[in-house]
């Protein structure tokens, strides 16, 4: 019996953490998967309606608006970060004096809650008190800094708050990157001719390859989850014209009892993780062989 | 020739710095206007300006929004969820390092038949979308009875945590030399031996990395915590989400900000005096993840 036990020791110790896995996982996943097929609305009931929900989702305005959101978010959050990020670490990497208290300071909006950093920059962006106070203070009487309270420019607020948020932490992951570049081929480019600059675009940023893609599935994956944010700093608002689909799943499935529709939403958003995501696992684990 | 290449040099480190400052100004910005906000008195805040220094700093502010701030229908202030975090935090962090830290160990000395597909689809944990499971979760927790409470709040992160908490671990066990696993086998030593002789005291710097990074991630919930939790056992980012939205009266943005500053400033302090573990834990979730 006690060797039983011994043998079977880890099998044992790793059992509650698989029940749990299969069942609050990806059994979960495949009963709101199930559920995105039925009407369900306030409870969930099992009448099956084929893909209605789906088509539903796809004609109401409110998911093409998170969408669209969703995709200027993205590309504008990343390609942001990804360029601040770069820049701050290439230039940190110079041998620069208090380095550390510099990326400390880049570094802890990433210590903070989306919740916190959208009241921060609600107060900043306040129409009429916020930065457009300032310059309306400095003689500019007629400046307008609005963003938040506009239809077309709130989901911009989002992008600012976020890469204020975020942009520090690709900082981070391309120092690292940085000093793990061998100085030989910097200094073997540099006898080569090669300026600074050149050095750094022909030699040194090709080998930060795999850094640039792992910044991007983090940052995508920040995106797509972004719902704190959003729900802090503008609340979805002005009407739902910054809503992102994290929102839209939230208000439908919790608020609106529309448990069907949220379902799907909440669906589609997990084919929108998997694109990104199963094509970065899979370079992952073939360049380390097992 | 030579003195123009010492001020092209020059020229350019000036830059550096200069780029560099400019943006340690913009990032700590937010941070000043929070803090000099809460120590100005409304009247103040209408009149002057964001940058402005408080004339005459208050600590009127901060007193309401620990105490007696309005949080949609209460008027309690942040106090009682500021502890109800707590409450949250601690089992949850502690438990969920506890799991992760024989998981890993299993997954990267004791492994058997499965055992890789078994990291593998929990590693996939640590990516899903959160929403996709919100849901049925709501279901099992009423289920279970544990609607609106601590101890449910606490399971769901133990649930959701233990998927990075195990990454971290068994990342991190994978470099101790397995022939130590092997020579202490020889010598007749058991599973929790090795574990508590041999790992136990290798594993600080991990323990460390994974605390600081579950005690981040759990203390700056939201989304579990809007979802699950009642009026009585909301955590501190729901209650400043509600504060900041209430208006009855006026709106009073001192109050805003200082409640915002008292909720950041757990995950703060941490990151001020462990920052080291704190990026080394970000890039271990998120490069290796």
């Amino acid at each position: 019996m006690f060797n039983f036990l011994e043998r079977n020791l880890p099998k044992i110790i790793i059992a509650p953490t698989t029940l749990a896995m299969i069942v609050c996982m990806y059994g979960f996943i495949l009963w709101t998967g199930l559920l995105s097929l039925t009407k369900s609305r306030m409870m969930p009931q099992w009448e099956f309606v084929g893909l209605e929900q789906y088509i539903r989702l796809f004609q109401n305005p409110r998911w093409h608006v998170a969408l669209d959101n969703l995709l200027i978010f993205i590309v504008l959050f990343i390609v942001i970060s990804l360029i601040i990020g770069l820049l701050l670490a290439i230039f940190l990497d110079q041998k620069i004096r208090a380095e550390g208290a510099i990326r400390t300071v880049y570094l802890y909006p990433m210590a903070i809650s989306f919740i916190v950093t959208g009241t921060a920059w609600k107060w900043i962006l306040n129409p009429g008190l916020g930065i457009e106070k300032i310059f309306r203070d400095m003689g500019f009487a007629n400046f307008e800094f609005r963003w938040l309270v506009e239809q077309d420019m709130a989901i911009y607020t989002i992008v600012i708050a976020a890469v204020w948020q975020s942009s520090g932490f690709v900082m981070a992951m391309f120092l690292a990157g940085l000093r793990g570049v061998d100085d030989n081929l910097v200094k073997a480019a540099k006898i080569d001719g090669a300026s600074t600059a050149k050095s750094y675009w022909y030699v040194i940023l090709p080998i930060m390859r795999p850094v640039f893609f792992s910044a991007i599935v983090i940052l995508t994956h920040i995106a797509i989850k972004s719902f704190d944010l959003v729900q802090a700093l503008t609340g979805g608002g002005p009407g739902y014209a910054s809503d992102l689909p994290a929102n839209f799943m939230y208000t439908f499935a919790f608020n609106r009892a529309q448990m069907g529709l949220g379902a799907a939403s909440a669906i589609i958003m997990l084919f929108g993780v998997l694109a990104v995501l199963i094509p970065y696992l899979y370079s992952e684990l073939r360049e380390r062989p097992a | 020739m030579n003195i123009n290449k010492i001020f092209h040099i020059n020229l350019g480190r000036t830059l550096i710095y200069l780029v560099l400052i400019s943006f340690a100004i913009i990032y700590l910005a937010p941070l000043y206007v929070m803090f000099s906000t809460s120590l100005k008195d409304i009247e103040e805040i209408r009149s002057g300006n964001l940058l402005a220094l408080p004339n005459d700093p208050t600590l009127y502010a901060w007193g309401k929004a620990w105490s007696s701030a309005c949080t949609g229908s209460e008027c309690n202030g942040l106090a009682p969820f500021f502890w109800n975090s707590v409450k949250i935090v601690f089992p949850a962090v502690i438990i969920s390092t506890i799991v992760g830290a024989f998981n890993g160990y299993v997954l990267s000395k004791w492994k058997f038949k499965g055992s890789e597909l078994l990291f593998g689809a929990l590693l996939f944990g640590c990516f899903i979308p959160f929403q996709v499971i919100l849901l049925p979760m709501a279901i099992l927790l009423s289920k279970l009875g544990l609607s609106n409470t601590v101890s449910g709040l606490v399971l769901v992160h133990v649930i959701y945590g233990v998927a990075f908490t195990t990454l971290f671990f068994r990342n991190y066990y994978v470099g101790i030399p397995t022939e130590l696993v092997r020579a202490a086998r020889l010598d007749g030593a058991g599973f929790i031996d090795i574990f508590r002789h041999i790992f136990l005291p290798l594993s600080t710097p991990i323990i460390v990395v994974t605390l600081i990074w579950q005690f981040t991630q759990i203390w700056n919930d939201f989304l579990f915590g809007v979802v699950y939790s009642g009026s009585g056992t909301q955590p501190i980012t729901v209650a400043l989400n509600n504060l900041v939205n209430t208006s009855i009266g006026g709106k009073e943005y001192n109050v805003d900000m200082a409640a915002a500053i008292i909720a950041a400033l757990p995950t703060l302090i941490v990151y001020v005096f462990a920052g080291k573990y704190f990026v080394r834990g970000l890039t271990a979730g998120a490069v290796k993840g």
